[in-house]
């Protein structure tokens, strides 16, 4: 049976929609992977010398057992996010003549050489091999991966039991700040306390039990668990919440736009993955604090052009690259009702000014780093105003990829195609190209004036361009149409 | 008010439709029969323009569909699900469709209030988005937001899959109703023979994309279409 399974399992792999996805979809997704496992496969294999280094006084060994206890924890929390027990997928299987036991445990035992596994073993095992080379003894070091292994078995099947609620989330977050605060203020010193601990599955091999005997147990409570809720109403049927209704009738106040402006800001706060672009956008604000505070970075105004644009056009790229991709789902309705096509572009337009200068405003306080930075920020600003907004608008017509809605945010490549890559050009290369080219030709001020000026011209060329962009979605309405419709694109 | 001429889509070397002619007037309730694959959704699909015809044009109310949006005012439809907005909730729908056709929250109210029966307390005030709800209530979201703003074109594909008995009797009698007053032009498919003999005036039937049937509904049109579709 299990080998039936497996098979289910492979065809599902090699017939899935990202697999039948564009070539260079597939060749940036293949390269991004082979170089995730080699950064883990490098540093894994470099730790050692990198501890030496640093804490000279100490087995790396034992620095490193200090901090696996952040190591769990923070993997907990990322995998809280990722990683979901995939129980729909066995709603099929429901109907035949397969006992329950046996699909629990395939579901457990799939979700044991999942991927997340794996990843941390590409880190843990060079780290092992070093060790051997460095004369330590084979046996503690073989059990010590087996202990790891039996953790990170651990950390997968708890995740799957505190998954269920929110709360578990705050709690693994709170543990990890109040950990980290009591080390770091001196208060208690967690990892001399954790550190023993998890140094002693290396010194005495015999403890490998104890992580071993820990894994089957979550393995245990899992089964215990999911084998009484394989039902169609319990653990298999997906929740759903009760709607709460916000008044956005102050929308009206834009009158014909209002109600597509309406709808633009229910499908982003109803939707995991609009909402996670929103919460990334407003992160991005923070990213100006990497490059402002080095010193590097400071004679590099140029770097300062690519900071102003993608701050402030952070979600006017996000969002905007995959107009109107999000409204795939009701496409056709959207097509075949009384919508002026114009309206609903120049809501989207609307949509995404408020973003800009809302970005803006947060980047304010960067002023801080020199006038320079607020002056750079608010020319990009214009500029992404002016420029940007009607180019992504654009480049959104040859969009043809569906993107569902309620899917998971979190690498969720659907609806992507080369489309997005190529938009980046414009969007990002051409402005700091401006830029830099009146900066070293004339200067810093020519240069913000340049982009400024260019963002004016775009603003008032508004209507016009607006015109000529739904000309073409007019266009491509009927490519657009039969491109939204294909659910695995 | 709809006249179809020198109608045909291919893709590739296959047809899957092609209607010579076919002329619809103001206020029948006209309804196409065919097995799957014959052409229904295709041709409902190029009456509002979400594909392209490979020869000839639909003209709906002197408007050419494929070279004007002058239809869409006075036409509205529901296909099938991907024209419900799943993160809205019924009320938000209606509203949204009552904006676009110029009608404000009391209109759509008002018009709403007369098919509780119809909607039978699953829809309003259940306090779940439109992708929540099962198939049979999503459709009948769809189908009465069709009838927001006093269309005189509507076209219904399929209305009555998916609804239970008591809704799909609900359902013949709106049709009925529709057709009856308000000099409305009702288009509707259906696999149900007996359904779409009981509401049409006008029944065309589609094989392979051609016209093979088309019967003024009489007290023998049933039996008529039985024989059909057995051989």
């Amino acid at each position: 049976m299990f080998k039936r399974f497996i098979n289910l399992q492979w065809k599902s792999f090699y017939r899935s929609s990202s697999f039948g996805k564009g070539l260079a979809l597939k060749i940036v997704m293949i390269f991004f992977g082979i170089y995730m496992i080699g950064a883990l496969v490098f540093v894994g294999g470099f730790l050692y010398e990198i501890l030496r280094k640093t804490f000279p006084d100490q087995s790396p060994m034992w620095v490193l057992s200090g901090y696996l206890v952040y190591w769990i924890l923070i993997e907990l929390l990322f995998r809280y996010f990722l990683q979901k027990l995939p129980v729909m997928d066995i709603k099929p299987l429901l109907l035949f003549p397969i006992k329950k036991s046996t699909i629990t445990h395939y579901i457990l035992g799939r979700s044991g050489v999942s991927g997340y596994n794996l990843l941390a073993l590409f880190f843990f095992i060079p780290f092992g091999i070093v060790l051997l080379f460095n004369g330590y003894p084979a046996l503690n070091v073989l059990l010590w991966l087996v202990s790891i292994s039996s953790i990170i078995l651990c950390i997968n099947y708890v995740n799957f039991l505190v998954n269920k609620s929110d709360k578990a989330l705050g709690i693994i977050g709170g543990i990890i700040v109040v950990l980290y605060g009591l080390d770091y203020f001196q208060i208690i010193p967690v990892k001399e306390f954790f550190g023993p601990i998890f140094h002693g599955l290396y010194q005495y091999p015999i403890t490998v039990l104890i992580p071993l005997g820990l894994a089957i147990l979550a393995y245990a409570l899992n089964y215990k668990l999911l084998k009484n809720k394989l039902f169609l109403d319990a653990s298999l049927e997906s929740k759903t919440k009760e709607v709460k209704t916000s008044d956005l009738s102050w929308t009206k106040r834009f009158g014909d736009m209002g109600t597509f402006l309406q709808l633009d800001l229910k499908m982003i706060w109803r939707n995991k993955r609009t909402k996670a672009q929103v919460f990334i956008s407003l992160l991005f604000v923070f990213y100006g604090l990497i490059f402002y505070t080095q010193e590097i970075y400071a004679n590099m105004i140029p770097m300062f052009a690519f900071l102003g644009i993608f701050m402030t056009g952070i979600f006017l790229s996000n969002f905007g690259q995959f107009i109107p991709a999000w409204d795939s789902g009701y496409y056709s309705m959207m097509m075949a009702q009384n919508i002026p096509l114009r309206k609903y572009l120049e809501s989207k337009a609307t949509l995404i000014s408020v973003s800009v200068v809302a970005m803006f405003l947060l980047t304010i306080p960067y002023v801080y780093f020199g006038w320079e930075a607020l002056a750079i920020n608010f020319g990009s600003a214009i500029y992404n105003l002016g420029v940007n907004i009607p180019v992504i608008l654009f480049f959104g017509s040859f969009n043809k990829k569906r993107i569902d809605l309620d899917k998971s945010p979190f690498g969720n490549m659907q609806g992507t195609s080369a489309t997005q890559f190529l938009i980046m050009l414009p969007v990002l290369g051409l402005p700091i190209l401006i830029f830099t080219g009146a900066y070293y030709l004339i200067s810093m001020e020519a240069a913000v004036i340049t982009l400024s000026l260019l963002g004016v011209i775009g603003f008032a060329l508004k209507n016009y361009l607006l015109d000529k962009i739904t000309e073409q979605y007019r266009k491509k309405k009927y490519g657009m149409i039969a491109g939204f419709k294909e659910k695995n694109s | 008010m709809i006249t179809t001429e020198n109608l045909s889509k291919k893709y590739g070397s296959q047809t899957v439709l092609n209607i010579e002619s076919l002329e619809i007037p103001k206020g029948q309730s006209f309804g196409l029969v065919g097995n799957n694959g014959a052409g229904k959704t295709t041709f409902f699909s190029l009456l509002l323009d979400l594909i392209q015809p490979t020869s000839g044009h639909i003209i709906n109310n002197d408007v050419q569909v494929n070279k004007s949006e002058g239809w869409k005012p006075f036409t509205s439809s529901f296909i099938d699900e991907s024209f419900l907005i799943g993160y809205l909730t019924p009320e938000e729908y209606f509203y949204f469709v009552g904006d676009l056709r110029g009608r404000n929250k009391a209109d759509v109210d008002a018009l709403l209030s007369t098919f509780e029966d119809f909607f039978h307390g699953e829809i309003l005030g259940q306090k779940k988005y439109l992708r929540d709800l099962s198939k049979g209530n999503q459709k009948k979201a769809g189908i009465v937001a069709s009838f927001i703003g006093n269309p005189e074109v509507v076209v219904l594909d399929e209305p009555f899959a998916n609804l239970d008995p008591t809704t799909q009797i609900r359902l013949k009698g709106i049709i009925k109703e529709l057709a009856a007053k308000n000099e409305v032009t009702v288009l509707v498919s259906s696999h149900d023979l007996i359904h779409v003999t009981e509401v049409c005036e006008r029944i065309v039937v589609l094989n392979k994309g051609e016209i093979v049937k088309d019967i003024q509904t009489s007290a023998e049109t049933l039996k008529e279409l039985e024989t059909f579709f057995a051989g």
